[in-house]
């Protein structure tokens, strides 16, 4: 397919369609949203990390006035584990139904067990104090390393591993080659383990949901989620409401990062709402968000990679157990996946394992799974690297997947821009400049890459002509980045007329097909796919429309500059007729213009990136701060440069706190001890330098502008270019996270490390 | 609970309100006010999402209570423009990408118009040491704090 | 629910009179940038809560006859700073009291509201106390004073009685060559609780140390006057043996715990660099004066 590269629109730094209603706060978010006759609806949460509940009398609360309706899990659907798994995409509804209402027993503190609707939310808060609930308390199990041990309380008594009960609930491997043989032929083989801590994904608006349903089971809901065709489903699932019945508005949404891809709150709020006849709202608190919303997992790697004194990887094996939280399925996929992908390994064995524990459920976070596991990898290699006295660059490059290459998890890959990252990264300023020296300071730079599989999958549009000759788009998946600026930019290039002619909405359940999550770095990729092939049609009937009045063949008729004109003088000369003359004359002409295009889209390129970055360290405090950063990332194609940007940056903003400040801390009691903005160190304005983005476009030819998923890659390489760095800057290498201040300064004054190459 | 009225100014308009004495500005201005533009990210003062003046003051609204506004002069994101004229900031964040999923732009714009009040002059360090109360988790800052100060060498031109 | 009033009086007096009713119930409010998010938190429920905000003793910042300072206890951190006098003769002070959270806290916090939180790790505290000031508190018996290293009791508590209000801090005039600093140690680079925070205030004569006071927070139960830091500095020239010998001094009065912002260890090891790196800069400022 070729690319055309002469564009007005594509490549363009419009304004995005909703950009005016956000900076003038009109936007409508979630929380933003009241309807006459609301009710409040809250949580109540259980205070232990493992108990089985043995009994709830909601008598009491349900007798305090202004109290409407009380909900527990009696009222939700159940899907019992006997019956197996009822997957709606990666989710199984067994996990879903026990995580948003426990059910036998309590997992971690902060799950819910009883939910109240009242006139105020004073009022819920109270009647939730008048719910007796009776516990059992049993011991709990939070790290990893106490979940695998054999005699770790269990959480889930049906599940077996290796035919014994068992908190592993699963695991999975890919495999390339024989590892064995492939370690003998190494000089040099070094193994390390690594911990990450879990970490939240942040988004500064708490999940709310706004919803009604009418005595005849209507139900309409406004929510803050990733993905309206979720909420509807599994809101369906769990409330035995038909999905007709359940219109699914997207609201704003006012960050997610992966973790807005299940419901928490709207399946209450339903039940809710059903019970008492009136229009439930719910909003969680900052705290209720920290505790019991999905932060992405722990973890526990090791990471062996055996290479020849000439540079070349001959052996990998990595080993990684995540944490997946109080009920089933950790992001093992991205981590063994993803981690050792950018490399063309002959003999390699990456293993996953999926660990349950009493904290809560993980969701996905930013290409989840990979980021863990990169870093484990990424600081192996820099290790070998420097071993064999060799730039960790050159070292990278000479190991470089690149077309043709098989890689571990299944995939061949077509042409990959991985090795243009590199050699970018190579000839950036960045790259060249020296290091600066300050007292008492030390300053570092490291190096790392990452990958991403990116998604297709379903999606819908309808692009429909007004009758005044403008244009409005409908996708199905909630704009978090900047989706709709992009496809306004494709839509108006396409047509040739201005962008701001192009009005782009995110349509609800019951308007528009069938569309994804927002999720996988799919949403560009595979809504400018639909929104294209809708154009295309247009402009198809455009030029018929034209043919017809000018009572040539329609294929005399080309669309350019945002109107038809015959293809040459020798079809016929006539004035052309613009996009507003045959939306004016449409009635006549056969009706209204307008087409829809619903898909499963294919072609997705995995998406790579290669990071710079430089550290200073105060030896005294230990203290660690990223002074310059560069994020290298085969894009596909910018459509809206600014947009792809703004991934690449936020992206490298939260892996910078990953790495140096931002972990769950818990306490004796299994609670977490920092459930807020205040001790959760997500960094702030005057923590980060800029970050400077070089994008390489190598388009992805199987898409019509060369797409490729950009939102998720640049997390992937962060904690281990900081890592890296803060090893060239010191000399002595972490084998945690984060490196926060107190854990440098130990590392600052004590002896090397005793882990040294084999 | 008996409810307290409250005679403000809000937006240069003067404005009346029924509040309880535990509330904050932000749930009045969220609730009675219906000026939803300042968005609860923390109720804890952490993140800024909130953020209003109050005589000129940059104060995080969940900080306050509301019965405090009594005869003050507030500002808030929803008077930022003059009109359909937008602010040199709003227009400056929406030409510079400074915004993706839009929570923490009110208060952004709110807390950057008050940096350029007193300091029409900001270094790229005394933006990001005033925008610290600031919390954004989509942008990574760079096009923000490069939005202010685009802003400030053009408002200063001018 | 209980039932909660708002008062904002014009006076001391009848600020105190309600308050001595309300009893336990009472809470004073100032800034406010505590007792919100406890309120919040549900860990207070006060019946009575006194706004002192328009009782203008509180709110004021005067330049007493002697060249010191008198400043009302609910001074909001940013009216501090643009005061035109007070950061040029208490530099330190004032960078501590600016350390308390953000712009839109500062536009409300006090050094009132910080002392009063009793938080071991409140910015403003460790400068005031280096600073010598002292905290003018009145009650339902009358005026008094104390050095403000006394007003702290513990974690969250004072020793204020019944009814009693801090209405302002007293700032000596300071002699010739003399200055202050305030550094403290989070982990950002802002909106953190110091792990250490270290205030030092200090008069060089012909560049020997002739005064000193060393004010150390985050690292026991109530901030900390080191008077055996400020000993090992008075006399010398404030050299590396003599801050080695401060720097020790400060590290050996820690009585630090171990939570989610720091180790004992890490505490205990920068409150001796802070000294240091905190002398360093009130002595470069002090030479200018």
């Amino acid at each position: 397919m070729n690319v055309v590269t002469n564009n007005k629109w594509i490549g363009q730094r419009t304004i995005r369609p909703d950009g005016m209603d956000k900076v003038t706060g009109r936007a409508q978010f979630a929380a933003d949203t009241n309807m006459p006759g609301m009710i409040w609806g809250k949580v109540l949460r259980s205070p232990h990390a493992h108990a089985r509940i043995k009994s709830i009398n909601t008598a009491k609360a349900e007798a305090l006035p202004g109290v409407k309706a009380v909900v527990t899990a009696r009222d939700i659907v159940d899907f019992t584990i006997e019956k197996g798994a009822v997957m709606l995409g990666i989710q199984d509804m067994r996990w879903m139904c026990r995580n948003v209402m426990a059910r036998e027993k309590a997992l971690f503190p902060g799950h819910p067990v009883a939910a109240v609707a009242a006139t105020s939310e004073a009022i819920a808060a109270e009647a939730c104090k008048l719910i007796e609930v009776d516990y059992e308390v049993l011991p709990f199990v939070i790290e990893i390393e106490d979940a695998i041990k054999p005699d770790a309380p269990i959480l889930h008594e049906f599940n077996k591993f290796e035919g014994k009960p068992s908190n592993i609930a699963g695991r999975l491997e890919h495999k390339k080659g024989d590892i064995a043989e492939g370690f003998k032929k190494a000089d040099i083989v070094i193994e390390r383990t690594f911990t990450t801590r879990p970490v939240h994904q942040g988004y500064i608006e708490p999940h709310a949901c706004l919803i009604s349903v009418t005595p005849d089971g209507k139900t309409t809901i406004w929510s803050s989620s990733q993905g309206q065709f979720m909420v509807r489903a599994m809101t369906s699932l769990l409330t035995g409401i038909p999905q007709s019945d359940i219109r699914a508005i997207p609201a704003e949404i006012g960050g997610g990062f992966g973790g807005k891809t299940i419901v928490y709150l709207e399946p209450l709020a339903t039940i809710l709402a059903k019970k008492s006849g009136r229009p439930v709202k719910m909003v969680m608190t900052r705290e209720e968000v920290m505790r019991a919303t999905g932060p992405t997992s722990g973890s526990k790697s090791t990471v062996k990679i055996g290479a020849t004194r000439d540079g070349k990887i001959v052996a990998a094996h990595g080993t990684f157990y995540l944490q997946a939280g109080a009920l089933p399925g950790s992001p093992i996929r991205g981590a063994a996946g993803c981690s050792f992908t950018p490399y063309d390994i002959p003999n390699l064995l990456s293993e996953g394992y999926d660990v349950c524990s009493n904290r809560s459920k993980v969701a996905a976070y930013r290409a989840p799974g990979a980021p863990i596991g990169a870093y484990a990898v990424e600081c192996v290699l820099d290790e070998v690297a420097e071993a064999l006295k060799m730039d960790p660059l050159d070292f990278r490059l000479k190991n470089a997947a690149r077309e043709g290459v098989k890689a571990a998890h299944g995939p061949t890959f077509p042409r990959i821009g991985y090795i243009e990252t590199l050699e970018a990264a190579r000839q950036s300023d960045h790259y060249k400049a020296p290091l600066g020296k300050l007292p008492g300071k030390l300053q570092g730079r490291g190096v790392a890459s990452g990958f991403w599989f990116n998604a297709g999958g379903e999606s819908s549009a309808q692009v429909n002509i007004t009758e005044d000759g403008n244009v409005v788009v409908t996708t199905g998946h909630p704009d978090i980045g900047g989706s709709r600026a992009g496809i306004a930019n494709i839509c108006a290039e396409l047509l040739g007329i201005d962008y701001r002619r192009v009005s782009v909405i995110i349509g609800d359940t019951q308007t528009i097909g069938f569309s994804n999550l927002t999720g996988g770095s799919r949403v560009l990729f595979a809504s400018s796919i639909v929104v294209t092939q809708s154009t295309e049609q247009i402009i198809k009937t455009l030029r018929e429309r034209a043919a017809k009045i000018w009572e040539i063949d329609p294929e005399a008729v080309k669309w350019e500059d945002g109107a038809a004109h015959p293809v040459s003088p020798n079809a016929g000369q006539f004035p052309p007729l613009t996009l507003k003359d045959l939306a004016e004359k449409a009635p006549a002409m056969g009706g209204p213009i307008g087409a829809g295009v619903q898909l499963n889209t294919q072609g997705a390129d995995g998406g790579f990136g290669t990071h710079i970055c430089d550290v200073e360290v105060d030896v005294d405090l230990g203290i660690a701060r990223v002074i310059r950063y560069t994020a290298v990332q085969d894009v596909g194609r910018a459509i809206h440069p600014g947009y792809v940007e703004g991934q690449l940056q936020g992206g490298v903003a939260q892996g910078i706190g990953w790495a140096l400040n931002e972990e769950y801390i818990y306490t004796k009691e299994g609670k977490v001890d920092n459930p807020g903005f205040l001790d959760y160190r997500m960094p702030v304005c005057s923590d980060l330098p800029m970050i400077d983005c070089i994008m390489v476009e190598v388009p992805n030819p199987k898409h019509p502008q060369g797409v490729k998923g950009v939102g998720e890659v640049p997390l992937v390489p962060v904690m281990a270019a900081v890592a890296n760095a803060i090893y060239n800057a010191l000399g002595k290498r972490f084998y945690s996270l984060p490196m926060s201040p107190p854990k440098v300064l130990e590392v600052i004054d004590t002896p090397a490390p005793r882990q040294a190459a084999e | 609970m008996a409810k307290v009225h409250v005679t403000t100014t809000i937006n240069g308009e003067p404005s009346e309100f029924l509040c309880e004495p535990n509330d904050t500005m932000l749930d009045a201005l969220r609730g009675p006010l219906g000026l939803t533009g300042s968005k609860e990210g923390c109720a804890s003062g952490d993140c800024g999402a909130c953020s209003i003046t109050v005589d000129d003051n940059l104060v995080c609204s969940c900080l306050m209570l509301a019965v405090e506004s009594e005869g003050h002069q507030l500002r808030t994101i929803e008077g930022m423009a003059q009109g359909d004229k937008l602010h040199p900031l709003q227009q400056k964040f929406l030409e510079m990408a400074a915004l993706q999923c839009g929570i923490c732009t009110s208060g952004m714009l709110v807390a950057s118009d008050a940096l350029l009040k007193r300091n029409p002059k900001p270094s790229e360090e005394e933006v990001r040491f005033w925008l610290a109360g600031n919390l954004c988790r989509c942008t990574g800052y760079d096009k923000i704090v490069r939005a202010v100060m685009d802003t400030a060498a053009e408002m200063r031109a001018q | 629910m209980t039932e909660l009033r708002y008062l904002a009086p014009n006076s001391l007096d009848e600020a105190i009179k309600a308050f001595v009713a309300a009893g336990s119930a009472g809470r004073i409010l100032a800034g406010g940038t505590d007792l919100l998010v406890q309120m919040r938190a549900g860990v207070v429920k006060p019946g009575l809560i006194v706004d002192i905000k328009k009782i203008s003793e509180m709110t004021t910042i005067e330049e007493t006859a002697d060249g010191g300072f008198r400043v009302g206890a609910a001074v909001s951190g940013m009216a501090l700073h643009d005061h035109p006098r007070f950061g040029k003769v208490w530099p330190g002070v004032l960078e501590a009291v600016n350390l308390i959270g953000s712009k839109q806290v500062q536009g409300r916090a006090s050094a009132g509201g910080n002392l009063c939180n009793g938080s071991p790790a409140g910015d403003s505290v460790p400068a005031m106390v280096a600073a010598g000031a002292i905290v003018t508190i009145q009650g339902p018996d009358g005026r008094r004073e104390l050095p403000v290293e006394q007003v702290p009791a513990g974690p969250g508590r004072t020793n204020l009685k019944p009814g009693e209000i801090v209405v302002s801090f007293a700032l000596p005039p300071r002699p010739k060559g003399s200055s202050d600093a305030y550094l403290r140690m989070i982990p950002r680079t802002e909106m953190d609780i110091a792990v250490v925070g270290l205030g030092v205030s200090l008069t060089l004569k012909d560049g020997v140390c002739t005064a000193a006071r060393v004010g150390l927070g985050a690292v026991a139960p109530t901030v900390l006057l080191v008077e055996s830091a400020a000993r090992a500095l008075i006399g010398s020239k404030l050299d590396d043996a003599a801050l080695n010998a401060a720097a020790a001094a400060c590290s050996a009065a820690c009585r630090p715990i171990d939570d989610k912002r720091g180790t004992i260890a890490y505490r205990t090891k920068v409150a001796g660099v802070l000294l240091k790196r905190t002398t360093a800069i009130a002595a470069k400022r002090a030479e200018g004066n």
